[in-house]
Order: C-alpha cells, then structure tokens, then sequence
C-alpha cells in the first residue's frame, strides 16, 4: 500500500479534508466539549514535572519539522549552511526533543494508569489517542535516532529527507502531488507519515483539539473583559439557521 | 467619567449563626452536578479557622490577586502574560482536590439490603471522585465551630503577627462565621488570568461569569482568584463559579443564598460607580488605604451630575433609582458600617461584612458590665484588642481604626435604641460621639434589625424590553451532553445564552434516582 503512489496522493487529501471537516464540526456543536480536560485537580506532583516536559519536547519537535518540512534545502545552501551542518544540528536538537518527549509521555502513561483518580475519567478515545500518538512518537525517534545518527537500514550519515519527504510534503501543499517520492522513502519514513496523518485525522474527536486553542491573544488582549447580555443570543430567542437542538426534534 | 451599575451585597457577620442554610441550597441549584461535588459557590467559615480551600489566604503561598509594581502598576502575583502562558501546561499555585476535600456520600443501601447479621449493619463512607470505601479526613467546614482549633486555628494564615494575642484556650476562645461567596470584584484578578478571555464581567451589572463554550480548562482563573471562588469541574474539564443567580437577579429575584437566609443578614443591591477609576483606586501605595480607595469609587446616586452621566451611560431608568434605594450603597458608603474581605488583593471585591459586636458585647456580659451602655462597649472595643486586630487582618488590610470606628457605630446604635425601647429620651450624644445623626443611626438600626424583604433586596429586573425573553422558565436554552469519543459531548444550536453551567437533565435525573454510588460508576 505504501509503495503505491496513488496512496500519497490521496492520504493527505482525505486526511486534511477530514480533519477540516471534523474540526468545523466540532467547534460548532462541542465547544462545550472543547478543553484540555487536565486532570492535575487529582494529581500534581508527577504531572508537575512530566507535562512540561512532554509538552515543551512536543514544541520543539514541531519547530523541527517545521523547519524541516517547509524550509527548501536550497534556501539553507543558499545562506550558507551545508548538508552535514544540518544534519548535526537537526539530528541534536532532535534528539533533544526525543529525549523530552519520550520521557513525559512515558511518565504520562504510567500517572494516568497508576494514579486510580486519573485512570477513571480515561476514556476510550484517550486510549486510543494515546497509542496512535506514541506510535507516531516512536517512529519519530527510530527516525531521528537509529536511521539519522546511526544509519540503520542502508543510510550511512542518515537519510536525507530534505529531498524527498519534504519536497513532497511542499508538493501536496501546492497541489501538485509528487507521490514517488515518498514512495521510494525508508520504511520507518513511510510509517512515521501514514501513522501521523491517521494522528491528524482523528484529532477532531480527541482531546487534542486543545492544541489549537493555544491562547495568543492573552498576550494582547486588556486584563479585564466586559461583555454585554446579549439579547440575541438569550434564552428563548429563535434559532437561527444551523441544526436544531436535539431536544426540539 | 464612566458610569457603571454592579450588583453587590453585604452580610451582617453579627447575625450569622452558623447554620450552612446558604451553602446547603446553593449547593442544590448549582454544584449537586458531577464533576463540582467537591465545590462550594456559598461556603461558610468559622474564624478564626483556616477556611476553605485549607489556608486559601495565605497569598505568598496561592499567589491570588494583585500586587502594585515598582513602578505604580498592578501585576497579577502570579506573573504577567509571558509567564502564565510558560506555566500552562502545569499550574504551579493550583490547589489539589486534596486541599479542598474528598467529596463522599454514604452506602445507604447497605443500612436496606443487608441480610440478617449479628451487628448493626453500617453505611460506610464511599468517594464521590472513585466510588471505593474512604477514610473522611477533612471537609468544606472541617473546623466548623472552632472544632479541632487548638490543632487547625493556628494555621489560619490571618493570625500572623497576632499570635501571641490569640489563645484557643476553651474558655478565652472567640470565634464567628464568615459566610463567602463570589466577590464579584470591580478589578478581578480571575478574569485577568483567563488566557482564553473566557471569562468576564458583565457590563449591565457587573457580575462575573465563565463562559463554558469560550473555556479552555487552563485552569489560571482558579489560582489567580485570591478567594479562591473559581473551581474546576474536574469532570467537563472547566471552571465555574457563583454567578450570583443571574437567572434569579435579572427577574428581580435575590441570590438562593440570600433568599434562604435565616438569620436574613444579606443585602442586595446596586452600586453606581466609576469604571475609569478602578486600576487607579486599585493602584494605590499604602494598602491600608485601599479600603478609602474603594469607597471613593462608588458614586452617589442622588447627585444630579451623576445621574445625568449615569443615563448619558445608558443606565436605565428604573436602575438609577434602584441605585438610590440601594441598602448596600447605605450600608456601604453611607454609614460606613459595611467593609470588603480583603481589600489588600486590590481586587476591589464588591461583597461587603458588617463586622461583628458580639465578641465583645459577649465578654462584656461575662465580666459583669452592662454590655448595652455605649460607654462601656466604647471602652471594651479598645481594650478587647484580638478581635479588632483579627477583623482588621480581614478587612482594613490591619488597620484596627477602621474596624474601631464601625463598632463603635453597632455599640452607638444600640445604645441610642435602648433609651427608646425603655421609653426614654434619646440621648444624642450618642449618635455625635461616633460622628452620626440620630436620624441616620435610626434608620442604620430600621435596616439592620427590621428591614422587610423589598428593603434588603433592591434588586432593578434585566432591561425591560428582554426581561420576558429572560425568563428562567422559557425554553431555549436546551443542552444536552451524551458519552461520544472524545468525552462529554454536548449537542447544542448556535443561538442560546452563553451556559455558565451545565449538565444535562438526563444526568441529574440519573443521580437523583440513583439507589448505590456504583450505578453512577456505571455511567462514567
């Protein structure tokens, strides 16, 4: 399936068109439902120390495959930074996102199963997340670690991905698929990608939704908000268009 | 100048008799939900005492509130915007379930269904958040009546520098209850901490509310309330507070803590005041000053130059002369006899206390004097220096002068009214000797000890043109939640009033006619 081109086409389509639908679904009939769900109420000691962890190796990775993915090898050449500098440098700050996230996810994992109050209120799709975001950390680390710095499978001085993971990413983003070149990708490259675009996919049923309700406008926002009693939106005034409650059906 | 209404109460402490009536309905209509057992909105302490959540006063601990900068600015305690965002993936100054209680109910069905047995069959406690048996160690009122003081009193943080003052000794021991509930400050700190912009302050009225849909569950209102008054349902994953009743407030109807008051020591009403003046008021060096501060904030409701800029504001009508009829604005700013908890968070909270006499109209009796002559309470107030110094930690940010001052007023006023009771002259040296009329001390007497209901609740209804539309009764605001991937998921249309608090009919109904704590598990 994944030496097939016609999967790097369509994947990333239908797993952008699912999350966008998906999330548009669930900001306008869950924003109820829309929230970190924390659990520190019940626990804070381990929590205290391993969710920044993982949460600030997570920002760091991102920053990574940010760079990575949408930066052009030629635009780096062209400022002066060659493939090898790269490599280091990527391979390092990699490992050092690795080592974070790995680390908070693993203390994460063993707080929501040891800690009885934590483990009550995980929910099925909190298992599931949990499996398809570990699957997708793992493989990011094999990446990073075993075929980047010690050249496992046939890569010696690692995988440049730079010239075909990432031009594709570009390629997809400009609709211009270029699907062979991930389909020639490493193995572990090919399931590093399926496994977080089926992560993406499911996003919009999952607690992760609170990535993105990162709270920017706190920094420009005045202190104090005021807001008025809307008296459209009160209690009694007719729906407008959109679906009507269920209990008026 | 910008004039704004805000709703606000006072509680006369000297009439509080500890009976939890408040906290018991307020408990019924807002938090007997699952996810807020362990919650509050109306909780009341006995003090000296630590309080709930355990020790919440101590700020250098809990970080709450605001503190003014070298510079003259305020800043959250806790840390501008940079930092709170640095620290939103673990609160470091969040309370622990532990630092409120474990909430429990009891396995009543075991008292029913236990088959013939040697011993008396028992109901054992069960946790509310596990369902498994539990030991009860603490509560919301753990300490209530001075329970347990000589261990739990002296951590109550308001003791410091008056410790070797205070004795929990049985027979030198004082104590009486704070009932608290939301402040409804003018400057909230909660809803500065809010990185969501979640929450807010209503600008008809100036309640404080969470908007559920716009809430994220970072949970820094709940460490950035210095009352520690907004929790976190634990189960939704957002905070929710006391919104004073709004439903209740906007058909013209008190507060359920009010309404169910015995001792009927609550008042209800509006306060005018200038919303440009607020971060100045609030910014001021001295924090003993603070209580000044605040009171000049408040605007008079009978001066025809506010009026005139109060409907320029668009304050309606019917408002303005609610303002002027308003028994908190008397108590408050007239009389002077009503002051805020803790006006050192510089929060400007808009709950207000009456302090209470009865300590020292109590010693007084036990020593033999005669507890109702204004010379001698006059006197007991400045000798009995523990109570004063403890109601100034309170407060006046310590200033014991204040607290002087109002009792002094209280002992006037029952001076002044004991010569009329007895059929006597009144003796006007009285109400002049703590800077009153008698007339004022008068009608200060009809409003704390005969007020009817219309004059302890003034309470102007939501514009006129929507109230109908208001209405708590009217359907519209329909919210549903069913278990979906992904947790609580609620069903709900565009057009509603923003829910401040949720759960649905079905899961309330559930609960209610739930027989065992494990059919609730069931559910989870």
């Amino acid at each position: 399936m994944m030496s097939s081109p016609i999967f790097w086409v369509a994947g990333p389509y239908v797993v952008t068109l699912a999350f966008i639908i998906g999330m548009v679904w669930r900001y306008k009939y869950d924003r109820y439902g829309w929230t970190s769900r924390s659990s520190q109420l019940y626990e804070n000691r381990l929590l205290s120390i391993a969710s920044p962890m993982f949460h600030f190796g997570i920002l760091l990775a991102l920053g990574g495959h940010i760079g990575g993915l949408l930066i052009p090898e030629s635009f780096t050449t062209r400022i002066g930074i060659s493939e090898s500098m790269y490599h280091v440098f990527a391979v390092g700050l990699g490992s050092l996102a690795g080592v974070f996230v790995v680390a908070g996810l693993v203390m994460l994992v063993y707080r929501r199963r040891r800690d009885f109050r934590v483990f009550l209120v995980t929910t099925r799709m909190d298992k599931l997340m949990y499996l398809v975001l570990a699957a997708v950390i793992g493989l990011g680390v094999w990446n990073t670690v075993a075929v980047q710095m010690f050249g496992i499978g046939g890569y010696p001085g690692g995988y440049n991905y730079r010239q075909s993971v990432a031009v594709w990413f570009r390629s997809v983003a400009y609709f211009s698929p270029q699907p062979e070149l991930m389909a020639h990708a490493p193995l572990s490259f090919q399931l590093h990608t399926m496994v977080a675009m089926l992560l993406i996919a499911i996003v919009p049923v999952t607690r992760l939704v609170h990535v993105f309700s990162v709270p920017v406008g706190y920094l420009s926002r005045p202190y104090l908000v005021y807001r008025s009693r809307d008296p459209k939106s009160a209690a009694g005034g007719k729906p407008q268009r959109g679906w009507e409650p269920i209990e008026h059906r | 100048m910008r004039v704004m209404a805000q709703v606000g109460m006072v509680m006369n402490l000297d009439k509080c008799i500890g009976c939890h009536t408040c906290s018991v309905t307020c408990k019924q209509t807002w938090t007997n939900r699952r996810g807020v057992e362990y919650v509050w909105f109306n909780n009341v302490e006995t003090r000296p005492g630590v309080g709930y959540p355990r020790g919440y006063e101590d700020q250098e601990k809990w970080e709450g509130g605001w503190v003014r900068g070298r510079n003259g600015k305020l800043k959250l305690r806790a840390g501008g915007r940079l930092k709170k965002l640095a620290q939103i993936f673990s609160n470091p100054r969040l309370p622990g379930l532990d630092d409120y209680y474990e909430p429990w109910t009891y396995d009543y069905d075991n008292l029913i269904n236990s088959p013939v047995i040697d011993t008396v069959p028992v109901a054992r406690p069960k946790s509310m958040i596990t369902g498994k048996d539990m030991k009860i160690r603490w509560s919301a009122n753990w300490d209530d009546d001075l329970g347990g003081a000589p261990e739990t009193a002296p951590k109550d943080p308001m003791l410091k520098g008056i410790e070797d003052q205070v004795s929990f000794e049985f027979q030198s021991a004082f104590m009486f209850y704070l009932p608290r509930i939301c402040e409804h400050c003018l400057n909230p700190s909660c809803v500065a901490s809010c990185p969501s912009g979640a929450m807010y302050k209503r600008s008809e009225d100036g309640i404080v509310l969470v908007d559920q849909d716009a809430c994220r569950g970072w949970r820094m209102c709940v460490s950035g309330c210095p009352y520690k008054k907004v929790y976190f349902n634990h189960r939704s994953g957002k905070a929710e507070k006391c919104t004073l009743c709004y439903p209740r407030l906007e058909a013209g109807q008190p507060t359920v803590c009010a309404e169910t008051c015995v001792g009927r020591l609550r008042y209800i009403g509006l306060f005018l005041y200038d919303a440009d003046r607020v971060l100045e008021a609030a910014s001021v060096p001295n924090e003993q000053d603070l209580y000044q501060a605040q009171l000049s904030v408040l605007l008079d409701p009978n001066d025809p130059a506010i009026i005139e800029q109060a409907r320029h504001d668009g304050i309606a009508e019917d408002w303005i002369e609610a303002a002027q009829k308003s028994p908190v604005y008397k108590l408050a700013k007239e009389y002077k006899v009503a002051l805020p908890l803790h006006p050192e968070y510089r929060t400007m909270p808009m709950v207000w206390y009456i302090p209470p006499l009865s300590p020292i109209v109590d010693a007084l009796s036990r020593s033999g004097h005669d507890a109702e002559d204004h010379r001698n309470m006059f006197g007991a107030i400045d000798t009995l220096r523990i109570p004063l110094g403890y109601l100034a930690n309170l407060m006046t940010a310590g200033d014991t002068t204040v607290i002087r001052d109002v009792l002094a007023k209280l002992a006037a006023m029952r001076s002044y009214m004991r010569d009329y009771n007895l059929g006597r002259d009144f003796d006007e040296s009285i109400p002049e000797s703590v800077g009153m009329d008698g007339e004022s001390l008068y009608e200060m007497y009809r409003l704390l000890a005969v007020a009817k209901y219309e004059d302890r609740y003034v309470i102007p209804t939501a514009h006129k043109e929507i109230a109908a539309r208001l209405d708590e009764s009217l359907p519209g605001c329909s919210v549903d939640f069913e278990e979906m991937p992904g947790g609580p998921v609620s069903v709900v249309g565009e057009t509603r009033v923003t829910p401040v608090a949720i759960e649905s009919f079905h899961l309330t109904r559930e609960r209610a006619r739930a027989d065992k704590q494990a059919d609730l598990e069931k559910e989870m």
